[in-house]
């Protein structure tokens, strides 16, 4: 049979041509030469694109998150944490689900599925269903299994505080990034590294084993801030009551450790949520103590007097003639709210009179009175720490005119800002020490920089006691159990061509006065219900916020419980500047 | 010779056998290790959560009102509040 039917083939096919089976033979053989020419380059040469490929079917690179660090107070107590959160997103093209998935993912989401359905619609591609949700919740959604959906890792910010220290921690923006406050100025120590590693994985997606060295993440560091949260709270709760009850335009606070230099709190007012700052005026954001400067008024007079006293031009004792309640220089005239005869050195402190001020100040050169403004750090920024603090106008003495002289005497001419103010006084406070202040927290005491004399600073300190007495401008600062020690200030504020109608109260002060373990500086900013004393508007939050802090930090009592002495109605003492 | 080649065999197999064995230990410890660390990562977000969640319970303003409020407490004249001063009195606080 075989036979046969080749037989039958050579019949009918007609001899091959001879030169065919090895033209066939060369033609395969080129293409085998080919095939393992080509086989050999990818093995050997150009290996790289299709290991890749190869590598990845079984192995990942795994991004290790790096949270960012925590901000906290002086005890540990969290002002700003970042937790895990996760954003749902689609492809609006892809997003793909029923009338009852939608529903079910509305449920889940609380919201509306036509809500859901415009956020979608309202985006070309790209579209975020969620963002910012707790993790549990996202895990719900998925659970969903609804076509379209992905989810996607995020740490979001979270500031329990809320608005009471916001403008000191600030907030992050996108990506962890700090915007303002100090999650700004310590970006670098804040932020973490995220790190990788590459991994093989196994047919179910369970890591098997890692394939090279890990990139370790770095977690960002903890900042421990100086701040006192209760202090901080009682400070914001008596600014704000101040503020709305004179109907301020703003309001700051500032509480020193007279010991370490440290800002144990720091209030501003307007103030915002940094939880929820989406429609936030950008000026709500301003940490006013220390990016804001005013003209300070009467509470400059101190070192006025301190200069006086350090050179010997005067003892607390020295008689002044206070002229009247005026004193005319060159083309113009300064004025006291109110006219006295003769006073004391003391006493121009304790009845804060402009033109005793004035000729204290016109008895000495210029220069001397610069150098005790510019030693007790004004006109340099404090260098607490923070962002976009400003150091004030001081100028020098050389420009300084006698009428200007006088002014500045009693502080006008001159801007501070509210923490330099408070920094200035730790001199008082301490024996003549100018402490650096800081928004970090600190351990054991602080050296300071002597400015003037222990003896100055004691005869200061004795005046500025006499000033919350009666008889002073501030009786009202007074605090139940504590001496306190302080000075008042009542300026107008100027527009550029002169002084306005609009004021600045103020009170600086410490306390206790026998051993002072706080200085405390508030301002009020344009009080407009009527009050706008120093002493009458700003002297009450002293007191409050004087009294809660000290018995907080358990300071001893230095004086009985029954010192508070008010004197009768339409007989205090005012002063204006 | 056939005898040391029979016996360096063995020992081959069993070598061979070891790192098997081995080789799976390593891969179980690893998915233990790697379970591990999940529940380091899920702890710590709980840690975290844990924390915002007590600052936030423990915010003063909430403490006051309750206190206020709920509990009617008042910070007592200070005519009612008697001093003692314990390092003077040779106490510890």
């Amino acid at each position: 049979m075989k036979r046969a039917a080749l037989r039958r083939a050579d019949a009918v096919t007609p001899p091959l041509p001879r030169f065919r089976a090895p033209v066939l033979f060369g033609v395969m053989g080129v293409v085998f030469a080919g095939l393992l020419g080509r086989a050999l380059y990818l093995q050997w040469v150009d290996n790289g694109f299709l290991q890749e490929k190869g590598a990845a079917r079984f192995s990942r690179e795994i991004e290790l998150p790096a949270h960012r660090g925590r901000v906290v107070d002086r005890f540990g107590d969290v002002l700003a944490v970042s937790t895990p959160v996760k954003s749902l997103w689609t492809f609006a093209d892809q997003f793909d689900a029923t009338p009852a998935e939608l529903a079910a993912l509305a449920r889940v989401l609380e919201t509306t599925p036509q809500g859901i359905a415009a956020r979608i619609a309202k985006n070309e591609d790209y579209a975020i269903i969620a963002k910012q949700i707790p993790p549990e919740q996202a895990a719900r959604v998925m659970a969903l299994k609804i076509k379209g959906v992905n989810e996607q890792n995020e740490y979001r910010r979270y500031y329990p505080g809320g608005e009471v220290a916001a403008q000191i921690v600030g907030f992050t923006g996108d990506r962890d990034a700090g915007q303002e406050g100090m999650e700004l100025a310590q970006q670098s120590w804040l932020a973490g590294q995220p790190g990788s590693r590459r991994v093989i994985i196994n047919r179910r997606g369970d890591v098997v084993e890692d394939v090279a060295a890990i990139r370790a993440p770095q977690a960002g560091r903890d900042l421990a801030l100086s701040i006192d949260s209760r202090l901080q709270y009682v400070a914001y709760r008596e600014l704000k009551a101040a503020v709305e009850r004179h109907n301020a335009k703003a309001g700051g606070l500032v509480i020193l450790d007279t010991k370490t230099g440290e800002i144990l709190a720091l209030a501003n007012l307007p103030t915002y949520n940094p939880n929820a700052r989406n429609k936030v005026a950008r000026e709500r954001m301003r940490n006013r103590a220390l990016t804001d400067v005013f003209e300070p008024g009467s509470t400059m007079k101190p070192f006025t007097i301190a200069t006086a006293l350090e050179s010997g031009k005067v003892r607390p004792d020295t008689i002044i003639h206070t002229e009247a309640g005026s004193l005319t220089i060159g083309p113009a005239t300064i004025h006291d709210a109110h006219a006295a005869g003769p006073l004391t050195v003391e006493q121009v402190i304790q009845k804060s009179s402009n033109v005793g001020a004035a000729k204290i100040a016109l008895s000495m050169p210029a220069e001397t009175l610069w150098h005790t403004f510019s030693d007790a750090g004004f006109g340099t920024p404090p260098r607490t720490g923070f962002p976009g603090e400003v150091a004030g106008r001081l100028r020098a003495p050389k420009t300084w005119k006698p009428i200007e002289q006088a002014t500045m005497s009693y502080g006008h001419g001159l801007s501070v800002n509210l923490v330099q103010l408070a920094r200035a006084y730790t001199i008082f406070a301490t024996n003549g020490e100018l402490k650096p202040v800081t928004l970090f927290k600190t351990d054991g005491p602080v050296a300071g920089r002597p400015v003037v004399s222990p003896q100055t600073a004691r005869a200061v300190r004795k005046m500025l006691e006499m000033a919350t007495q009666p008889g002073g401008t501030a009786p009202k600062a007074q605090v139940a159990g504590y001496r306190v020690a302080g000075k008042t200030g009542t300026a107008r504020k100027p527009d550029g061509h002169g002084y306005t109608n609009k004021y600045v109260a103020s009170f600086v002060g410490f306390a206790p006065a026998s051993n002072p373990r706080l200085v405390i500086a508030v301002m009020l900013d344009e009080p407009s219900a009527g009050a706008y004393y120093g002493g009458d508007v700003a002297g009450p939050v002293f007191s409050s916020v004087t009294g809660a802090a000290l018995r907080m930090l358990g300071v001893p009592t230095d004086a009985p419980v029954d010192n508070v002495i008010l004197p009768p109605p339409g007989t205090e003492i005012r002063e204006e500047t | 010779m056939a005898r040391v080649n029979l016996i360096l065999l063995a020992v081959l197999i069993v070598c061979a056998l070891s790192l098997v064995t081995s080789r799976h230990d390593a891969r179980r410890l690893f998915v233990e290790l790697e379970r591990e660390q999940l529940r380091t990562r899920q702890l710590e977000t709980e840690y975290g959560q844990l924390q915002l969640e007590q600052s936030t319970w423990g915010m003063p303003a909430r403490i006051e009102k309750i206190a206020r409020e709920n509990l009617r407490m008042q910070l007592p004249p200070a005519g009612r509040v008697e001093v003692v001063d314990a390092a003077a009195k040779g106490t510890s606080p």
